[in-house]
This record gives C-alpha cells, sequence and structure tokens, in this order.
C-alpha cells in the first residue's frame, strides 16, 4: 500500500515536470508563430506608409495630366502612362476575357474527361509561368513580326497572363450553379448554348466578376513583359500600332533615374499604380466578405492556391 | 419543320462546343508554341556555345569576341530562390498554422492582409525595396553582420553595398509568403478533424497536436506548396531586377551575400531591349528564357502534382 502511495507521487511529479516542459514548449512555438505573423505584415505596412507618404505628397493635376518634363527637372507629369495603363489593361482584357470564360466554361461543362483535366493542369501550370517568358514570346510573336514595339503586343502579353486567371475563377464559379438549373433550362426545350449562356453564366456571375477583377488587377502591375513589347514613350496615345507608357514601366525608368526628383515622381507613380490595385483588391474582398458563407468559399477556393 | 428546327439544335450546341473546346485547348497550343518559338529563336546561341552556354560564365556581346554563359545568371537563381526559400518557408507555413487556428474573426481578416502581400506589385516592392528598405538593411543588418563575421565567415566577406543577392532574396521571400501561406493553410484545413481530435484525446497541446496530427499527413502538401513559392521566385522578374546589383560575366558568380549578382529573369529584362537582333546577343537572352522556362515548367509540375494530391485527399474524406 505505502509503496503504491509513493509511486502515485513519483508519478505526479513526473507528469507535472513532464507537463511543464510540453507547456513551455507549447508557449514558445505559438511565440514563433505569432512573430511569423507579425514580420510577415511589417514589410506590407512600410511599403503602404511609405508609397501613400511620398506619393501623396507628388500628386497634383498637373502630375496626373502633363506628359513628362526633362529629365531631372521634376517637371511634368505621368498622365500618358495612366492613359497606357487603361488602354492596355482595356485590350488585354478584350482579348483574354472571352478566352478565359470560354475556356472555363469549357473546363466547368465539357472538361469531365481527360482533356478537360490535362487543360486544367496546364492551365494552372501556365498560370505559374515567369512573366518576362510571356513577354519575349509576344516581342518574337508581335514586335519581331510587325516590325516595332506596340499596345498590341503588350496587350497580347498581358492577356496570357489574364485568360487562365479567369478560365479557372470561371470553372469554379459555374461549378456552384446546381444541376438543377441546368436541368430545367434543358427540359424546358432550351438549347445547351443557350442555357450555359443565359441561365448558368447569370447565375454564376459573381464569381467571374471576381476573376475578371483579380486579373485586371493582376495584370495592372506587371512590369517585366511590357519592357519588351510597348517599350514606353512619353508621349499620349498615338495609335495602337505604336509604343505607349504604363504606369509599371513609369516607375521602372524613374528608379534607374538619380535624382531626387524623379524618387518623387515615382513614389507618385506608384502611388497612383497601388490605389487602383488596392481598389480593385479590396473591393472584391470586402463585396465577397459581407456575402452569403457560400460565396465566401468560393472566394476562399480561388484564393487559395492561386496567385492572384 | 420539327425536324429542321432539331436539326438546327444540334448544329448550333455543337458550334457551342467546339467554340469552348477551341478556348479550352487555347492553353495548350499556347505552351507547345512559346516552347517552340523560344527553342527556335535561340538554336543560333545552343549551336554556337553548345553546352557551354549553361555552363560558361563569360558574357560579352562585343562582334567578333561573342561569348554567351549562362552559368552565373542560373547560380545567381538558385542561389536567390534558395535564400528566399530557406527565409520564406518557415515564415509561411508559421502564418499558416495561426490562420488555419485562429477564431474566425482573426483569421479571416489577416488571410486578405497575407492576401495583399501578394496583390503588391513587383515594381512597387523593387520600388521601396531600392529607397527604403536598402537603407534599413544596410546599416541595420549588413553592416553589423560584416563587421562581426567578416573576417571569419567568407558569407559575409565582402563589404555591403545594399544592392546584392542578399536583398534580392529578402524581397523575394516577402513576396513568396504569400502563396506558400495561402496553400499551406489550405492543406492544413484539409487534415482530417479526427487526426486532430485524436491528438488532442491524446493529451496533446497545440504544438503536439501540429507535430503529431497535422505535418505528418500535410508533409506533401506542405512540400508542393514550398515548391509552388520556388517556382515563383525563379520567375520574379522586377524586384529582384532593382536590388540586385546586376553584374555580369564571372564577377556575377555568387560568392558571398553581400555581393551584387544576377538572375535569369534580371539580366533579360536589363538587357533585352539593348541586344541587337542581329548579333547573337538577342539568340541568348532568349536562350536564358529558355532555360528558366524549362526550370519553371519543371518546379509548377512538381508542385501542382503535390497539392493537387494532398486535396484530392480532402475530397475522398468528406465524401465517405
Amino acid at each position: 500500500m505505502m509503496s503504491s502511495i509513493q509511486k502515485r507521487a513519483e508519478y505526479r511529479s513526473l507528469f507535472r515536470h513532464n507537463v511543464r516542459g510540453r507547456l513551455i514548449i507549447d508557449k514558445i512555438a505559438m511565440g514563433i508563430v505569432l512573430a511569423c505573423v507579425v514580420i510577415a505584415i511589417i514589410p506590407l505596412g512600410s511599403i503602404l506608409v511609405e508609397v501613400f507618404k511620398n506619393g501623396l505628397a507628388a500628386i497634383s493635376i498637373e502630375f496626373l495630366t502633363q506628359v513628362p518634363g526633362a529629365i531631372g527637372t521634376g517637371q511634368g507629369g505621368i498622365g500618358p502612362a495612366i492613359q497606357g495603363t487603361l488602354i492596355i489593361i482595356g485590350m488585354s482584357s478584350l482579348i483574354g476575357i472571352p478566352i478565359g470564360v470560354m475556356s472555363g466554361i469549357f473546363l466547368s461543362e465539357f472538361g469531365n474527361n481527360k482533356l478537360g483535366r490535362t487543360v486544367r493542369f496546364f492551365n494552372d501550370v501556365f498560370m505559374e509561368f515567369p512573366s518576362i517568358v510571356l513577354g519575349i514570346f509576344a516581342f518574337l510573336t508581335i514586335v519581331l513580326l510587325l516590325g516595332h514595339f506596340s499596345l498590341w503586343a503588350g496587350a497580347f502579353a498581358l492577356s496570357l497572363i489574364m485568360f487562365p486567371i479567369v478560365a479557372r475563377t470561371t470553372e469554379e464559379s459555374l461549378k456552384l450553379v446546381p444541376l438543377t438549373y441546368r436541368e430545367a433550362g434543358l427540359a424546358l426545350g432550351l438549347r445547351q448554348w443557350v442555357v450555359t449562356f443565359r441561365i448558368v453564366l447569370s447565375a454564376a456571375k459573381n464569381g467571374m466578376i471576381t476573376g475578371i477583377l483579380l486579373a485586371v488587377a493582376r495584370i495592372s502591375g506587371e512590369t517585366a513583359p511590357l519592357i519588351m513589347t510597348v517599350l514606353g514613350s512619353s508621349q499620349f496615345f498615338a495609335g495602337f500600332d505604336s509604343p505607349m507608357d504604363a504606369l509599371p514601366l513609369r516607375i521602372w525608368r524613374l528608379s534607374l533615374l538619380p535624382y531626387d526628383s524623379a524618387q518623387l515622381q515615382g513614389w507618385g507613380a506608384a502611388c497612383v499604380l497601388i490605389m487602383i490595385i488596392l481598389a480593385i483588391n479590396i473591393g472584391v474582398r470586402y463585396y465577397f466578405a459581407t456575402k452569403s458563407s457560400s460565396r465566401g468559399k468560393l472566394f476562399y477556393r480561388i484564393m487559395g492556391g492561386k496567385k492572384q | 419543320m420539327l425536324l429542321t428546327n432539331k436539326k438546327s439544335r444540334i448544329s448550333a450546341d455543337k458550334i457551342f462546343k467546339i467554340t469552348a473546346t477551341v478556348a479550352g485547348v487555347y492553353v495548350l497550343a499556347i505552351i507547345v508554341l512559346i516552347v517552340f518559338q523560344l527553342y527556335s529563336e535561340s538554336h543560333l546561341v545552343w549551336e554556337h556555345e553548345g553546352l557551354g552556354f549553361i555552363t560558361g560564365s563569360e558574357w560579352n556581346a562585343v562582334e567578333g569576341r561573342e561569348a554567351f554563359g549562362a552559368a552565373p545568371y542560373i547560380a545567381g537563381t538558385l542561389a536567390t530562390a534558395g535564400l528566399a526559400m530557406a527565409m520564406g518557408v518557415p515564415i509561411s507555413i508559421g502564418i499558416a498554422m495561426f490562420i488555419s487556428q485562429a477564431p474566425k474573426f482573426i483569421a479571416n481578416p489577416l488571410a486578405i492582409v497575407i492576401d495583399l502581400l501578394a496583390a503588391v506589385p513587383s515594381i512597387i516592392y523593387g520600388f521601396w525595396g531600392l529607397l527604403v528598405f536598402r537603407d534599413f538593411l544596410l546599416y541595420n543588418i549588413e553592416y553589423p553582420l560584416y563587421d562581426t563575421f567578416g573576417q571569419t565567415i567568407w558569407l559575409f566577406s565582402s563589404a555591403p553595398f545594399g544592392l546584392d543577392i542578399f536583398s534580392a532574396s529578402i524581397i523575394l521571400a516577402i513576396m513568396i509568403i504569400p502563396t506558400i501561406s495561402a496553400v499551406s493553410r489550405e492543406i492544413m484545413i484539409a487534415v482530417p478533424h479526427m487526426q486532430k481530435e485524436a491528438a488532442y484525446m491524446l493529451g496533446a497541446t497545440k504544438w503536439e497536436m501540429f507535430r503529431l496530427a497535422i505535418f505528418p499527413y500535410a508533409k506533401t502538401g506542405l512540400i508542393g506548396a514550398a515548391i509552388l513559392g520556388l517556382g515563383r521566385a525563379v520567375g520574379e522578374t522586377m524586384a529582384v531586377t532593382m536590388l540586385i546589383g546586376n553584374a555580369t560575366g564571372p564577377n556575377a558568380f555568387p560568392q558571398t551575400l553581400f555581393q551584387p549578382g544576377q538572375t535569369m529573369s534580371s539580366i533579360i529584362a536589363n538587357e533585352f531591349i539593348e541586344a541587337s537582333p542581329a548579333s547573337l546577343h538577342l539568340p541568348a537572352l532568349i536562350g536564358i528564357g529558355f532555360t528558366l522556362l524549362l526550370v519553371a515548367i519543371a518546379i509548377n509540375i512538381v508542385a501542382h502534382l503535390l497539392v493537387s494530391r494532398m486535396l484530392k485527399v480532402k475530397e475522398g474524406v468528406i465524401n465517405t
């Protein structure tokens, strides 16, 4: 009897010792995890603070509308860059969205076979292609062929970044539309394409718009493919066949100049660019955060693992 | 009347199906076309240099003395991406651990904030890195490291300048965090609840639950997530170009952390516009692009296979 009481006390102290150690390790792990979160947020905070602090000082009506002045003077603005970015976004959307939506329809409506799985897989792999390689491709296929740098080449390069994102988000949103919707349409004697376009697409509208907007946000910051396609320019729009400026390109050029005034203009351009991108991103996220849970799930499925 | 109606119905749907299929196959066609184009436009340099293009380190575009060796840039890419992984992967997994465990009202906004890190364009990382981060790094981390270890450890033995492999790697690490942490989070959530409950029932603490239940189960997926981040780090261009210091030739071989280097993507961004299509310079840059593409494709295929296998397990669990 005695021995068992002693043994129990011994076990108890062993247990306490053991638990204390384990709890300390648990606390340390929690601390490290929290530190990871903080470390990741600091750069984002710093970027936002610096861009808005320095950028807002540079922004004026003149800055937003004028052509760039002589190098180093700090005169002029980023008018052509803003115009160019908007035009390039519009043109790439014109090429990229129809292909992306049709491809998404293929994946969700006809993609339940080997070809569909292959396309889905390579679509995901294509999404991670280095964008500079797509720039080289557009350079070889369009710039070399036509003999000059052009908006077309840039828009083509960016549409290649855009369509896989649109395709996958379209597919995910179409899959959420209940099968009964399609059956109801077909039972009424509607053709399949009518059912798809009129019923399924309109039911999946929200998810698709999210995908399209995120794709737009993604391409509006792309720089590398633009270096070798639209080249950059300091003039306003001069036709689709000529070089054009874009905000990321302007920031890149300004960053290469050693003048304080160029830096200030660079911050201004960065501020405009990040405002466009954050407005789209936060807008989309806020919209989906306030939506019903199923939409929220769709959103996380789209975002999870996908670079946007 | 009925018959013609039926006929036209079939044909309209056929056209619809064919259009959709063409759009779907577009991605395959583009991939084949890209590989073919990049190879055929760079075959001149492969002929001229042979395997030396991969192993050589001379880089000279002057006519008559042309020499193109991409080894320093390949090494630079591997060094920066590897360092970025070493810093980014643990942090990302920590974030994923936090988000998968935290209550919804903290986890959801935090996930969005981390995703915003991915929304910031590369060029803005570069600009910020050049004007803000470089100074911070130079005076608070690089000089102290150089002063203390410069004599003894070769990694820190060159005088820091702020535009070097080290700073490029840190920027890369920041840029791959959202990718890796988003995928890791999905994968940790996909681990069946029973596994976690079993660990808790054995009296495990939270950390032990991760160690016993989640990590062994999610290992493949987490490795896939990390490789996905690697794929992103390898292809990242602008921020790296602005921070790596842009050395060329044998000097670009990464020897110490505080030495300027060059990656495959940065040399393309730096020299593509100046390269003359008539000489070997342009084919050489395209050849580097081709190499980069093959590396990126290989990395991404492996990553997607690992990740999708893991998430398929999740679907099976839900269905049974």
